[in-house]
């Protein structure tokens, strides 16, 4: 922790993680106004005193809905990342120790899914599943899962074969010992560092979803869906949109120098 | 690069599409409504159901439509797209051009702007540029193309400014002024993303190169940093910057969906959305299909590539 205080964009990214974390914990009690009330008498204003951020088409408080929104928005990346980060750990975990035919049928299967690029993965899935936030959330979850579950079998190929893995097993430990107590925990650190940047692309993911209309739906005031509500109006006070955009750049932004950080930190190759 | 390296990695890519068409085949199938109903309507009897779906083959085991499909695929047969009423080869053999025109134009303008960027802040490391560089890098990576899209019509296309039309297409032949107005804005959304991870790639290269005992020898030599740059660092910085590019066609892929539905682009993208909220499933699979096949071919190439600019790189 002392270290990540030390590495600039490592402060940078911990600033941005906590003003997303405010927005998320105390959100709702930091809004001045009800984020569906209408304020007929001040539609598409820019920011003033009264409305900090502006108001939207139907004079609703941009502040106060991206406040109320930060908990649909972020809590899906977060959430979806940590599914993905699980079952491809799982998957991963398991090719790597066990090896032979089964490492290799599992790695054939998926290279294939790995050239699917995620959104469209992730569209093919909603599709299936039918649009929404749970059903979004485990789209990308899914979408995340093959390229999770290479970087965790890596880990544990450069690890089954150190000193004390096989000290382990000469000691006649039983498999499941050697991978909860040996293995899982020195493959952890690359799958928290790719688990973190992966929150970042997570929320883009699941605010593009929102915004196609797959995602979030009306009332919520999901990010995304605050953008593709907005948009026809956009001309008229670009506000509507860019306050939600940018703020999805920061939540991402936050997650992605965090992440550079972590593996700058827990990798010793990398420390200068 | 032996022929039979290559011969190995062109079956990697057959097995890779085998592994996607049985994907995209299990998606399809486990859909709710099969062909017969998207054609019909929810109004169509039970008989005319069940007629349409002999005369289509539905009734048959999974595996036989399943073999039935590639079959046709590999034939040349693609089917035909159920709402449109059109064969799928020319619905998607149109967009992939068009798609192909937007992708082309933004890997160029990336390339022509990412590598310069990349080196000036490698030499002018630490100063002003470099920062701007690394934060211009870091912004472009957190929004999403949608946010970026929408900003850039927001500034460069609203009625007061009028710089560039808000969506669009008009083919090259048909007038190249016109084509490049439509393609600026989103061939520069796709470009601003890659710029971030080129741009970084190429510095982080570039800059381990010019602390190169090679380096030093060139400039003791008394080369002008010019000729040490362009004879000596640059052609060693370069392919790490051609694997990130290629690593980028993958997300090229990814954005050209969003991308193109916001500007109203027909190609790939557009279709599919398009494909996706009409059921249209023979559309839907011979595009994943497409995709998950150019990157395939992409990486491959990529690793070509490299094999050429490095000479101490060699396949076997």
């Amino acid at each position: 922790m002392r270290e990540l205080l030390r590495h600039p964009p490592g402060i940078a990214g911990a600033v941005l993680l906590a003003l997303v974390a405010v927005a998320v914990l105390l959100g709702p009690w930091l809004a001045p106004y009800d984020p569906q009330a209408f304020h007929p008498a001040a539609r598409l204003q820019g920011p003033s005193a009264a409305y900090w951020l502006g108001t939207d088409q139907f004079g609703r408080d941009l502040f106060s809905r991206l406040m109320h929104g930060a908990r649909a928005t972020i809590l899906f990346g977060l959430g979806a990342t940590l599914i993905g980060v699980a079952a491809g750990a799982l998957i991963g975990v398991t090719a790597g120790v066990t090896g032979g035919w089964v490492d290799s049928l599992i790695m054939r299967i998926l290279d294939g899914l790995l050239a699917v690029p995620d959104l469209l993965f992730a569209l093919l899935i909603v599709t299936v599943l039918g649009g929404g936030v749970q059903q979004a959330m485990l789209a990308v979850a899914v979408a995340f899962t093959p390229g999770m579950a290479r970087i965790a079998r890596a880990a544990v190929l450069s690890i089954r074969t150190r000193e004390y893995v096989l000290a382990a097993i000469a000691r006649g430990e039983s498999a499941a010992w050697i991978i909860g107590r040996e293995v899982l925990p020195n493959a952890v650190g690359p799958i928290i560092v790719e688990a973190t940047i992966r929150v970042a692309f997570a929320i883009m993911i699941g605010a593009t979803l929102g915004f196609l209309g797959l995602g979030a739906q009306p009332p919520s005031t999901e990010w995304g869906l605050m953008v593709a509500e907005a948009r026809q109006f956009m001309f008229r006070n670009p506000f509507v949109v860019a306050v939600p955009g940018v703020a999805i750049a920061i939540a991402a932004m936050g997650f992605n120098l965090f992440g550079d950080a972590l593996r700058d930190i827990l990798d010793p190759r990398r420390r200068r | 690069m032996t022929p039979a390296y290559l011969l190995r990695r062109l079956g990697a890519i057959v097995v890779v599409l085998v592994i996607v068409s049985l994907t995209v085949f299990g998606i399809t199938m486990v859909l709710p409504g099969n062909a017969a109903v998207m054609i019909l309507g929810e109004w169509a009897t039970p008989e005319q159901l069940a007629a349409l779906e002999e005369r289509l083959g539905l009734d048959r085991p999974v595996w036989a439509q399943y073999f039935d499909w590639v079959g046709g695929i590999l034939a040349g047969d693609w089917g035909t797209s159920l709402r449109l009423q059109l064969p799928v080869a020319q619905v998607v053999g149109d967009a992939i051009a068009n798609s192909a025109l937007l992708a082309v134009t933004a890997l160029v303008a990336v390339t022509l702007v990412a590598i310069p960027l990349g080196m000036l802040a490698a030499i002018r490391r630490g100063t002003g540029a470099d920062l701007g560089i690394g934060l211009v890098a870091y912004v472009g990576t957190a929004m999403p193309e949608f946010v970026t899209a929408t900003l850039l019509l927001v500034f460069l296309a609203g009625p007061s400014v009028a710089l560039f039309p808000a969506g669009g297409f008009v083919a090259p032949g048909e007038s190249v002024a016109g084509f490049l107005a439509h393609v600026a804005l989103p061939a520069g959304t796709l470009a601003l993303v890659m710029t971030a991870h080129i741009a970084r790639q190429v510095r982080s290269e570039m800059t381990d190169v010019l602390g190169s005992d090679y380096v030093r020898a060139a400039r003791l030599k008394g080369l002008r940093e010019w000729t040490v740059i362009r004879r000596h660092a640059l052609p060693n910085s370069l392919a790490p910057a051609v694997a990130v590019i290629s690593l980028d066609v993958g997300y090229l892929l990814g954005g050209i969906i969003v991308v193109e539905e916001i500007f109203a682009w027909p190609g790939l993208g557009r279709l599919l959305i398009y494909a996706l909220e009409n059921r249209d499933l023979p559309v839907i699979q011979a595009i994943t299909l497409v995709l998950a096949l150019v990157y395939a071919l992409s990486n491959l190439l990529s690793d070509l590539v490299i094999a050429a600019l490095d000479p101490r790189v060699r396949y076997a």
